[in-house]
């Protein structure tokens, strides 16, 4: 170290509202004379308080209220919040149905990472501050992103009735299901999807070389179902790379939210100080059943099942985009083959407490709600990707600092800031708040 | 004529509004064209102290936040609120229904009372500062937006629909809502969404708030017709009406 404390700078970064993320986080840095006193990563939204605000709302109004957790994911969490609730009041819903919202869910996976890699990430990669100086630099890259943003986003109005917010999710069923004719033509433009994502790949591809080579083994926790054998977004237990695997409604025993000694800050953790959620977890769970456009477009990166360098979730989740689109394509020759029909749906409340899970496009996203006889809410508990990864992320920082604070302040900074984007953060959904402090 | 500054700020909300605006696709390429974006936090590094025209998405929950919005007021020209949690304080404003210590608890239990969990009643833009144009909805619908940017890039004023959703509604031969034992406001609801939701199998929960001088008398008929209550519409009321209040003059 004493080498250490002659050659490096002192470094001081405090990025107040980091940019180009979902909700708002500071990152703190402080070193002097190559000692690292303070690194902290904080979150200061403004909390909502959406458990509180449920309680008394009846059991059909509680998908609508949640899904206003978060813009970008509205999808997922109406579609857990729905979930739940046919949990607690003991409904099943049709295959139809099932396979209705599956395709909806894959429609926002499409759309989030499209807009998460193309949007937030790129830029970094490119060394521009916005995809808005790209579009003169590079027209053709942008219309592309820009094209298949749009083509994820007409996909989830069709199944979810608008883009943004789903209107057609009831609990028990569809209020609206699409036609034949519609699916048919979202066939074909899925089809067409496929150059355009190819062509995102070898953008991002061709600037790879920019991901920093920062690794650091962590415990990767998603969804994971085996029967039959899926890479799945919507069913099955949740599964650690630990090679633990719990039933859903026993999530309270995996996110374990709790305080540690140096810090007020509520943390998660499983099997080791913390764990991490996303695409990345996703792939390091399920990455045989990747379909084969996903698969080819892992190798093109490298990746492999068992990858711990976190900026790979954004490699991860180009892999993913490839992966709905297939995985979509597929499902709708089912429904095709099957044919839709409406279905009547009736509900009769009852009391009862319900639970589920599905993989919001940024993590495992947890709800569970409890009703009294009349159907309303009375307690309700839930546990949002980016709470799971904030820990992660402190302790991704605590290891990259010491390892890149050679390359100098700027350096460090924008190699934070890149971290932190990589987990594709959507802090306003973070129903829990933490204040990390962290002191060597 | 230089192009007018604009600043995007976000205050306590999903965002999803400002993902309607990368929502124009195509369309956003040329209104970024027209007009010199300066600070946009979801979307870029930039930021800026001045502007002519700030967008505002987001309801103000906390006192440190209305100092922000009045900062933000003093330097801009023309302020715009977008999506519901700024035009009425949206889903947020649930939380005025409780008590709010009460709810810090329910929330955050033994560590509710910590100091960076302060929180306030949730206001919407104009109960703090003077709102020059709304675009309602939750979330805030695209093609509006555009619109009443253009009409202020053109020196106009937008007409924003005052008429209830059932305008809409029946000009798009739906049948209605209550039809199905369901409790749907649109009866008070201001239009301008194409009445979306009815359309696609679902009540109006009322996302863009009330229109002006909402018909109450003829919603009291609407409940005595279906044989409900006001207790009934009450409860379907609080979810994006909840303690709507005057604007700030």
């Amino acid at each position: 170290m004493s080498n250490m404390e002659k050659n490096v700078a002192d470094v001081n970064i405090n990025v107040k509202h980091l940019t180009r993320v979902e909700g708002h986080g500071n990152i703190v840095v402080n070193s002097t004379k190559g000692r690292v006193e303070k690194v902290e990563w904080q979150v200061p939204e403004a909390p909502r308080f959406f458990e509180a605000m449920v309680r008394g709302r009846h059991f059909d109004d509680i998908q609508t209220i949640v899904s206003r957790i978060c813009g970008i994911c509205s999808i997922s969490h109406s579609l857990v919040a729905t979930k739940a609730v046919e949990n607690a009041m003991g409904l099943e819903v049709s295959e139809q149905t099932d396979m209705l919202r599956l395709l909806m869910h894959y429609s926002e996976q499409l759309q989030s990472h499209v807009l998460h890699v193309g949007y937030l990430v790129a830029p970094d990669l490119f060394g521009a501050p916005s995809v808005v100086p790209l579009v003169g630099k590079a027209p053709d890259a942008v219309k592309t992103i820009i094209r298949a943003h749009r083509v994820a986003n007409q996909w989830s109005e069709l199944l979810a009735g608008r883009i943004t917010h789903p209107i057609t999710l009831i609990p028990g069923g569809m209020a609206m299901i699409p036609k034949e004719a519609q699916l048919l033509e979202l066939a074909e433009t899925l089809k067409a999807t496929v150059r355009d994502l190819l062509t995102i790949v070898d953008v991002v591809l061709s600037v790879a070389a920019n991901l920093p080579a920062f690794e650091r083994p962590t415990e990767y926790v998603s969804l994971k179902q085996d029967n039959p054998p899926t890479y799945t977004f919507y069913h099955g237990d949740i599964a650690s790379t630990d090679g633990h695997v719990v039933p859903v409604d026993q999530w309270e025993s995996v996110a374990n939210e709790h305080v540690v000694a140096q810090s007020t800050a509520k943390w998660a953790k499983w099997h080791r100080q913390s764990y991490a959620v996303g695409a990345l977890a996703r792939f390091n769970n399920n990455a045989p059943l990747l379909s084969p456009l996903g698969k080819a477009v892992a190798d093109k990166f490298g990746l492999k099942q068992g990858a711990c360098n976190p900026f790979m979730n954004n490699v991860a989740q180009l892999a993913e985009a490839a992966h709905v689109v297939e995985a979509a394509l597929e499902l709708i020759d089912t429904l095709l083959t099957r044919g839709l029909k409406p279905e009547k749906v009736t509900v009769q409340p009852r009391a009862g407490r319900g639970s589920a899970a599905v993989e919001a496009p940024r993590g495992i996203l947890f709800h569970t709600y409890e009703f009294d006889s009349n159907g309303d809410c009375v307690a309700a508990n839930l546990c949002i990707p980016t709470n799971q990864n904030h820990a992660n992320i402190q302790l991704d920082f605590e290891k990259f600092v010491p390892e890149f604070i050679g390359n100098g302040e700027d350096a460090l900074r924008l190699g934070l800031q890149m971290l932190v984007r990589s987990y594709d953060p959507c802090i306003s959904c973070s129903t829990h708040m933490l204040n990390v402090e962290f002191v060597k | 004529m230089s192009k007018p500054r604009v600043a995007i700020f976000d205050f306590a909300c999903c965002e999803g509004c400002q993902l309607q605006i990368v929502n124009l696709e195509e369309e956003i390429l040329d209104l970024i064209g027209a007009v010199d974006v300066v600070e946009w936090r979801e979307a870029m590094a930039e930021t800026s102290e001045e502007y002519d025209i700030a967008i505002i998405e987001g309801s103000i929950t906390r006192p440190e936040d209305e100092d922000r919005i009045r900062t933000i007021r003093s330097r801009a020209k023309i302020l715009i609120a977008i999506g519901a949690c700024a035009t009425i304080g949206g889903i947020n404003k649930l939380k005025n229904n409780f008590d709010l210590d009460e709810v810090r608890n329910c929330v955050y239990g033994e560590a509710g009372q910590m100091e960076h969990l302060e929180t306030g009643q949730t206001k919407a833009v104009d109960e703090v500062v003077k709102v020059d144009y709304k675009v309602h909805g939750c979330p805030m619908t695209g093609s509006e937006f555009a619109y009443v940017v253009r009409c202020l890039l053109m020196g106009k004023t937008p007409e924003i629909p005052d008429y209830p959703v059932c305008v809409e509604c029946k000009m798009k031969e739906n049948v209605c809502r209550w039809e199905y034992g369901e409790i749907c406001i649109g009866p008070i609801t201001r239009a301008g969404c194409g009445a979306k939701c009815p359309s696609a199998g679902f009540r109006c929960f009322g996302c863009r708030g009330y229109v002006d001088n909402p018909n109450v008398e003829a919603a009291k008929e609407v409940m005595d017709k279906y044989g409900l209550t006001v207790d009934d519409l009450r409860s379907k009321l609080v979810l994006f009406g909840s303690k709507q209040r005057p604007t700030y003059e």
